[in-house]
């Protein structure tokens, strides 16, 4: 069980890298998402299988999709089918798709040899986490709600469309 | 069966975070900067979670849900302000909007 979490350290540092120095924005956000998918599988490996959940969930899914819409905002134009060609190239393909491979063998691997003795001395499950998340660290619940709803508003002040006048107006 | 030390999950956790330094001071891009600090925050969860599997208890998950929930926040304004940024610009350059004004 050790092999799968430095198997999984190991992917995650790779991709994390080869993020970071890709020039597509498109290819960094597909290492970026093996990269977060290793870190679930350590998540799951730790004894932790509800933030391993939220962080596919979340991370992988929510986050990550929001930063391929702004990648599909910002190219609007007569380039953008040359774009569109040049970010589905095949030869972008097997890098995530190799990685990806090996978490999927080691995700199989880790449900064949069955969940109790494959994860760290102690799995902290769901219920343990809701009980403390609704109990003393409900105030912080509560600051998150408000911290949310400030970025909401936030990001649509911050959004909007750019007008001429908007600075002389505000300026009054 | 033996489990996995404490250490190579922080140092795991803190080879993330230099990675993710290393992108934000690298990269002028400002999409890259941005992703840069998206790793550093899920690094930080990360040495979160296996300091709370290291004591069996569950606040090192409830941290990390704080930290998912602040980068949900950050990374809605954050992409507002690289739209932004780019209607403004027509870059995505960092170095294109050094000078404050209005």
């Amino acid at each position: 069980m050790n092999l799968v979490f430095y198997l999984a350290a190991a992917i995650a540092v790779i991709a994390t890298i080869l993020a970071i120095t890709r020039y597509n924005a498109v290819h960094a956000l597909l290492y970026v998402i093996v990269s977060l998918l290793s870190v679930a599988l350590i998540f799951f490996v730790l004894g932790a299988p509800f933030v391993a959940a939220l962080e596919v969930i979340v991370y992988a899914g929510a986050i990550m999709v929001l930063f391929v819409f702004v990648v599909m905002m910002l190219n609007l134009g007569p380039q953008s089918i040359e774009q569109e060609r040049q970010w589905f190239d095949p030869r972008a393909l097997p890098g995530p798709a190799f990685l990806a491979l090996i978490l999927i063998i080691e995700l199989v691997y880790i449900m064949t040899q069955g969940f109790a003795g494959t994860v760290s001395e102690t799995i902290v499950d769901p219920h343990q986490v809701s009980v403390a998340l609704f109990g003393p660290y409900l105030i912080g619940v509560e600051l998150a709600s408000i911290m949310l709803m400030s970025g909401l508003v936030g990001a649509y002040h911050v959004g909007r469309r750019h007008v001429k006048h908007l600075s002389a107006d505000s300026g009054d | 069966m033996a489990t996995v030390p404490i250490e190579h999950g922080l140092i795991l956790a803190a080879i993330l975070f230099a990675i993710g330094t290393i992108g934000v001071i690298v990269r002028r891009n400002i999409f890259f900067m941005l992703l840069s600090i998206e790793i550093m925050l899920n690094a930080a969860g990360l040495a979160f979670v296996s300091a709370g599997s290291l004591w069996g208890q569950p606040d090192g998950q409830i941290m990390f849900i704080f930290i998912l929930t602040m980068a949900a926040a950050e990374v809605s304004i954050g992409l507002a302000l690289i739209i932004q940024l780019y209607q403004r610009y027509h870059t995505l350059d960092v170095d294109a909007s050094s000078e404050m004004r209005g």
